[in-house]
């Protein structure tokens, strides 16, 4: 494998206000009779080398976000950069070379992978596609990839199902790596595992990352997980980031109250230390007809009047660390 | 002391498959108490759903068979008990939420018809009655606009809704046994927050024991009394949640415990620790393991483990662990921790 990380000043990704809305359609004309606003205008970058975790509740966009980026989904609008090059605008085949730097390691290690395909088919299918190794390297090309996330060569010839989870997992990443991404998109690739299992999909990815100096974007909602790999870590809220840190200021001081409920709401793996909650009412609310002004001032405990008018902008407060509250920054 | 409401006793449910014989649940003995919470952990396939699911006789038979062993609540074998019988007790005096909200859920009723039929079969409430407390229990478990929401049917709700009825429907006759199936897996922590808390009322305010399924060793930390570990269908560790994360006796225990981050890790150390790995799989279910099951993939393993099965034993009060390594696990443990 080549380590090529390009030595460069400036992220690996920069994310501009990124835009997803998905039409909502009603009745048998499948009349557009609203939008979901999945994505709602988030900002960010990440580094060479560095992991950027995304957290937030279900259905608050994460997802939607990681796909946009790929344009396995067509974002709405914003402005993608990889390596300094714009790529939001790019046609499907100028997006070939991008791909090969850019990679996705999906959810479920059960259904995304080809039940008919060989593991090592399932690993060689890009090498093939791009063309990026002759036929008669690709099986050594295969081999290496395998035993580079602890799978053993012969099992290139099994059928997925006679893999564990976690080896599916590995077989995942593998296909990941096979043409050496910078950036590889991780989609909660570690919630359906074991937590023993969940331990060596997580060595290898950060083993990897020391290797290959892999930039990822974790996307997970265990922020035990999270805080272990990432180096910064954003937090969503219904298609919007509320706070974005290095993961040190986000977990020891967190700024926006969603991160703080969110934090107090994580029970910790000791009897000893019995938690003070801040136990958030109610449900996230609706993608469709989000809350006017702050989008969480239906939840937070601290709201104020502004809060439900005027939206707050998401502004730095410290070095680096930014966030999206009317009770945090210069004039509150 | 009081007796234990249920007590599971050296049972063993066997599935007669066309390929072999799969030993789920080989021998597991364990109880709860009135106003105790047990939690049951494992790694998947151990044979912790099919041990809760047999408590209501839910497990398919064939090819299930239970091969030994006695499953008493309130002293009465419920293995001994006909159908009609036992349907009296589910939902009115133990309910079960499961792990998977669809397959449990009627998806031609609507939600208030299927948390209403519970109450009017058992609590004998009229239809009205029993709608308006509908109505309640999903306000209850955080379900915004719940008049609405009652009448809706099962599909048109998110996972993490659907769970939260099955969870309102659990409680609505407030059941002596609560067994919870990895009741909040699937939703977020904000809401899981919020069940845990229900959970917590439940026992408190009708003094219910509740047996709870997960791997989540942060929930048994804040809700279990006493945790009991489950490995390739046998008990492997019993002891209070404090024994257990204090001094963990067997290996798998100890692994499970390293394999996990800690929230707020980044504070303490400067670069995240290396996690534990258990290596390996577990072992096939269908043929006879000769010595200890964990002996494959343990770092402690002596050669007597592959020849000899461990039997538990009460190594301290309350503190029971199947290994002959047991103190040398719990000596390393303590080192570790210093
Ligand atoms: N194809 C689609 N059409 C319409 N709405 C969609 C579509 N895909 C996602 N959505 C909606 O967009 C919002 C964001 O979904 P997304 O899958 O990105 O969330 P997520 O943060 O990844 O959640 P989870 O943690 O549950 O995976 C949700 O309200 C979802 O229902
Ligand atoms: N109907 C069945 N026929 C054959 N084997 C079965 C059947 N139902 C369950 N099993 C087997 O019994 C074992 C125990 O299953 P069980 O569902 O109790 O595991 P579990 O500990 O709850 O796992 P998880 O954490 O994944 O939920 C598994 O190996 C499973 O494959
Ligand atoms: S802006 Fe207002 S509602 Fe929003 S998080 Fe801050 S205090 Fe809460
Ligand atoms: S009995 Fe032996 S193999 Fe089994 S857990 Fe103990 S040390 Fe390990
Ligand atoms: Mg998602
Ligand atoms: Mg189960």
């Amino acid at each position: 494998m080549n380590a090529q990380a390009p030595i460069e000043a400036g992220p690996l990704l920069e994310v501009k206000d990124l835009k997803k809305h998905y039409p909502v359609r009603k009745g048998v004309l499948q009349r557009v009779v609203g939008q979901v606003y999945a994505v709602d205008g988030i900002s960010f970058t990440v580094g060479h080398g560095e992991t950027l975790g995304l957290v937030g509740e279900s259905g608050c966009g994460k997802s939607t976000a990681g796909k946009s980026i790929m344009k396995l989904i067509e974002p709405t609008s914003g402005e993608i950069n990889v390596a300094g090059k714009r790529i939001d605008n790019l046609s499907r085949g100028e997006m070939q070379s991008v791909r090969r730097q850019v990679q996705f390691v999906f959810q479920d290690p059960y259904s995304s992978l080809n039940p008919r395909m060989s593991a090592g088919d399932i690993v060689a299918e890009p090498l093939r596609n791009f063309g990026v190794a002759v036929r008669s390297e690709v099986r050594d090309r295969v081999a290496e990839i395998f035993a580079k996330v602890g799978l053993r060569r012969e099992q290139m010839d099994r059928f997925p199902h006679e893999f564990s989870g976690g080896q599916r997992q590995r077989i995942g990443i593998a296909r990941a790596l096979a043409l050496h991404p910078h950036l590889i998109i991780c989609d909660e690739p570690v919630s359906a595992l074991d937590v023993s299992v969940q331990a060596q999909v997580i060595n290898l990815l950060m083993d990897l990352q020391q290797e290959f100096r892999l930039s990822y974007l974790f996307i997970a909602h265990d922020l035990a997980v999270v805080e272990h790999i990432s180096h910064r870590v954003a937090v969503m809220y219904l298609g919007k980031i509320v706070e974005i840190a290095d993961k040190r200021d986000l977990f020891g001081r967190a700024q926006h109250p969603y991160t703080e409920a969110l934090l107090s709401a994580v029970p910790v793996p000791n009897p000893r230390a019995k938690s003070q909650r801040m136990i958030l009412k109610g449900d996230v609310p609706s993608p469709i007809r989000p809350p006017s002004g702050c989008r969480f001032h239906t939840r937070c405990p601290y709201a104020v009047e502004r809060c439900k008018a005027e939206e707050p902008k998401i502004r730095e407060i410290a070095p680096g660390h930014h966030v999206a509250c009317h009770l945090r920054g210069p004039d509150a | 002391m009081t007796a234990p409401l249920l007590e599971i006793d050296d049972l063993r449910l066997h599935f007669y498959t066309r390929d072999g014989v799969v030993r789920a649940v080989d021998g597991v003995t364990y109880h709860v108490k009135a106003g105790e919470t047990l939690a049951v952990v494992g790694e998947s396939g151990c044979g912790k759903s099919v041990t809760a699911q047999s408590v209501l006789r839910l497990v398919p038979s064939p090819p299930g068979r239970y091969v030994s062993g006695q499953i008493r609540f309130q002293g009465r074998n419920l293995l001994d008990l006909d159908m009609a019988e036992m349907r009296k007790l589910r939902g009115a005096e133990i309910s079960m939420i499961f792990q998977e909200p669809m397959t449990s859920l009627n998806p031609v009723l609507t939600v208030g018809r299927q948390i209403g039929e519970t109450l009017v079969l058992h609590q004998g409430m009229d239809q009205k009655a029993a709608e308006a407390r509908a109505v309640e229990m999903l306000k209850l478990v955080g379900i915004p606009e719940p008049e609405r929401r009652v009448r809706e049917y099962p599909h048109q709700l998110s996972g993490g809704m659907r769970q939260r009825v099955m969870i309102a429907m659990a409680l609505a006759c407030n059941p002596k046994l609560l067994i919870a199936d990895e009741p909040t897996t699937a939703l977020d922590v904000t809401i899981q927050a919020q069940i845990l808390d229900l959970m917590r009322e439940l026992k408190s305010r009708v003094g219910a024991a509740i047996i709870l399924i997960t791997h989540d060793l942060g929930v048994v930390a804040e809700m279990a009394e006493r945790v009991v570990v489950m490995y390739a269908g046998r008990k492997v560790e019993e002891a209070s949640v404090d024994d257990l994360f204090a001094r963990p006796r067997h290996p798998y225990t100890l692994g499970l415990m390293g394999s996990i981050p800690h929230l707020g890790s980044s504070l303490v150390h400067n670069a995240p620790p290396r996690l534990a790995e258990i290596q390996g799989v577990v072992p096939s279910l269908r043929e006879e393991i000769p010595g200890c099951a964990f002996a494959p993939r343990c770092g402690f393993a002596t050669e007597r483990c592959g020849r000899e099965r461990p039997e538990i034993e009460e190594l301290a009060p309350g503190h029971f662990a199947a290994c002959f390594e047991a103190e040398r696990v719990a000596a390393q443990f303590a080192e570790a921790a210093s």
